[in-house]
């Protein structure tokens, strides 16, 4: 096993700059996601480091080696698709063979490593059946273990949750990172899905319009986004943005957005200077803002009741302060009806703050 | 009077009985949902109530009246399909306007319809814009402006956020939310997506098999679910399941299983006609169980933590007991990783019990 580095990779499809001068490093065993919405480049990504294919510029070195110019068969590299190409008229042990027979191992030594892989990913009992009769998670894992029989060195698995229902992605999802673990493997892992790509990831590329907006581990990511971008990806319910601006009164500093003011608790000094006279954008998480059925706290601001949906274990209600629609998290235990009158507190240590311009964290 | 009455409803196709035996009704204003897997029955249901089905038996009153021979577009029912089905070549105002056009509704009566429908779902500003320029959030507000322009009694809605990724859907929820609220017509919705039911529905049916399993609004279905089906498929991480037996030390009622010794006494009431030796399952939702480095509880378990998923503010902490697998979702604890020893606490008020040859809630 070993880890993979990209060094300045760029790609084009005719006009259109699919990647983006990507630069990352992944190091040996690590599960690494690459994250974003579709056409943000993760497929191709994928495809330049199993050698389907070839970037215009840059270098993608597998362990020590350049591999530019190595064919897809001698990179040692496993790909599962989207959908995965099982055939349907083979068995389950036929169809996870297939890549030994090719190499033309032994019989016997075919039947051992089969039997070793399906054991791992709990599939002998598909070993007989032919594939009609596999639910979606199943021919996943056939499909997987297709590719993992051959050992590679590198394995990527390009949104492979996808067409399962919410119920077995829940489930795979777990397995696919149990797997990672037990195997010692180098995986990357694309997906649309930013809680798949937080719950499965050691660390995450968000990536957007073939560029990588930042690189972190899932805790990195959701308390420090780099961008607003990365900021309204990450996390579920999406953080709450609003147009701000920074003003002084008395020795505080004061982020104000018209319909209402939060203080600044950190760092004002370091945003003072090149933030006064720029337009920002204040970040609060709706999990960071508390209902209040009073207003006799200070920093409270009055609101009503827009939505609440009902999440089972928390609500998310939707308060209109002003002119600002807020998304806040709360407990299941209280209920907010349609209109009612209620006070939003923010929590301010926990405020983010970015350019409006570039989009750019503050600090 | 109920918008809408449907009652014994069946349905074979062939020999394959689709809809077994359905019955529900829905009040003014209110928002019921048909949720299930694929196969359920829920959309022959629906299908049925629009009249682009023919029951096998049973009746559909719409506003009082049976409708089982009236025509889909006689009956008053607006119906949003899963593509929105705008027209790329039409604007905005002549997409919600086709449908009076259809009905030769005269010049000046059809504009002001229009306009006030428009306005109503907050597309006023972009009349003159063509379908195929539309973003997703407002092709759906154009395709249910055109269905309420028609002035119907009720509005159908076949899985309409069913093809849209992770983080629009977040958006278009609430927004189809809001709408819901400010037109306030009855809604049947279609999903096999729970967290989408959930947050849309004032009350849910949970469909299995061509029949309603249970109806309920959502606190009621996710708080008590009557049947293991529902207690599985509602929530999600999914909730643990726990095989055991009540037994009695001396008063005191304890549900054993393998690894845990639960007291019950305070429930003995509700469960002490559970005959001993019966097979039983225990049932705790991932968030009602809570975990800590520290022993602060006398029933608390001791577990390792075999697996951590990171989904911003909260974790999903996969646990070992000594044999058993247990999911809980708890604050996210820097301190707490994969190997570490904690302790797990169940929340008592949150319990539910299950026969297990009868998958019938018991608690």
């Amino acid at each position: 096993m070993v880890g993979l580095r990209f060094a300045n990779i760029s790609k084009k499809a005719g006009k259109r700059q699919i990647l983006k001068n990507v630069s990352l490093e992944v190091p040996d065993k690590e599960l690494f996601v690459v994250a974003g919405p579709p056409g943000a480049g993760k497929t191709t990504l994928l495809k330049i480091i199993a050698g389907l294919v070839v970037p215009d510029e840059g270098e993608v070195y597998i362990g020590d080696q350049i591999v530019n110019t190595v064919p897809p068969s001698d990179r040692d590299v496993g790909m599962v698709f989207e959908v995965p190409p099982i055939y349907p008229n083979r068995t389950g042990f036929q169809n996870i063979a297939f890549p030994l027979e090719i190499k033309r191992l032994r019989k016997d030594q075919v039947k051992e490593r089969v039997g070793e892989v399906a054991e791992l990913l709990q599939i002998s009992h598909l070993l007989d059946r032919k594939p009609a009769t596999y639910s979606g998670g199943e021919l996943q894992r056939v499909a997987l273990a297709r590719v993992l029989v051959r050992k590679p060195r590198v394995l990527l698995l390009d949104e492979p949750l996808k067409n399962l229902d919410a119920k077995i992605r829940e489930t795979t999802r777990v397995e696919l990172k149990r797997l990672q673990r037990e195997f010692g493997i180098t995986m990357i892992f694309s997906t649309h899905d930013e809680l798949e790509a937080t719950a499965v990831g050691d660390r995450i590329a968000v990536m957007k319009e073939g560029a990588i907006e930042q690189i972190g581990s899932p805790k990195e990511l959701y308390s420090s986004p780099k961008t607003v971008f990365v900021a309204r990806f990450i996390g579920s319910p999406t953080m709450n943005l609003t147009a701000c601006a920074l003003k002084r009164t008395g020795d505080r500093w004061v982020l104000d957005a018209l319909d209402f003011k939060i203080d600044v608790k950190t760092g004002a000094h370091e945003i003072e200077s090149e933030a006064m006279t720029q337009e920002l954008l204040l970040g609060v998480r709706p999990e960071d803002i508390l209902l209040l059925d009073s207003g006799d706290e200070r920093g409270c601001f009055e609101g009503q009741v827009e939505l609440t949906q009902n999440f089972g274990d928390e609500r998310v209600v939707t308060v209109r302060v002003g002119k600002t629609s807020l998304n806040c998290l709360t407990g299941k235990d209280r209920v907010f009806p349609y209109g009612q009158k209620v006070y939003v507190k923010f929590k301010e240590e926990n405020a983010h703050i970015f350019r409006k311009e570039t989009g750019i964290a503050v600090a | 009077m109920p918008k809408l009455v449907v009652k014994n409803l069946r349905k074979l196709f062939g020999a394959f009985e689709a809809v077994k035996d359905v019955s529900f009704q829905v009040e003014e204003e209110e928002t019921l949902c048909l949720l299930g897997p694929s196969g359920c029955g829920k959309t022959t249901t629906l299908r049925i109530i629009a009249g682009l089905e023919v029951p096998t038996s049973g009746e559909v009153f719409v506003d009082g009246k049976l409708v089982n021979d009236v025509p889909p577009q006689d009956r008053q029912i607006g119906l949003v399909f899963q593509d929105y089905a705008i027209f790329p070549h039409l604007s905005v105002f002549e997409n919600i306007a086709f449908g009076l056009r259809v009905r030769k509704i005269p010049e000046a009566q059809m504009k002001t319809r229009v306009k006030d429908t428009a306005s109503l779902i907050g597309v006023d500003g972009i009349l003159d814009v063509l379908g195929k320029k539309l973003g997703l959030s407002d092709m759906q507000r154009v395709a249910i402006g055109r269905s309420i322009v028609l002035n119907p009694k009720l509005l159908l809605l076949d899985e309409p956020l069913s093809n849209i990724d992770a983080k629009a859907r977040e958006m278009m929820r609430a927004e189809l939310g809001k709408l819901q609220k400010e037109i306030g017509i009855a809604t049947v919705y279609v999903t096999h997506d729970q967290l989408e039911a959930m947050t849309l529905a004032d009350r849910i049916a949970v469909m299995r098999a061509g029949l309603i399993e249970q109806m309920g609004t959502t606190s009621e279905i996710y708080d008590r679910a009557r049947t293991l089906f529902v207690a599985k498929f509602i929530g999600s991480p999914t909730m643990n399941l726990i095989d055991c037996e009540l037994v009695y030390n001396g008063k005191r009622a304890i549900l054993k299983s393998e690894d845990l010794a639960l007291d019950v006494t305070e429930f003995a009431e509700t469960i002490g006609g559970i005959t001993k030796g019966k097979e039983l399952l225990l049932g705790v939702r991932p968030e009602d169980v809570s975990i800590d480095v520290r022993k602060t509880d006398s029933s608390a378990i001791q577990a390792e933590v075999q697996l951590v998923e990171p989904i911003g503010a909260k974790s999903i902490y996969h646990l070992k007991m000594s044999r058993l697998a247990v999911l809980a979702k708890d604050h996210a604890m820097p301190d707490i990783d994969v190997g570490s020893k904690v302790w797990a606490t169940f929340n008592k008020d949150k319990l539910h019990l299950f026969d297990k040859q009868t998958e019938e809630a018991i608690l």
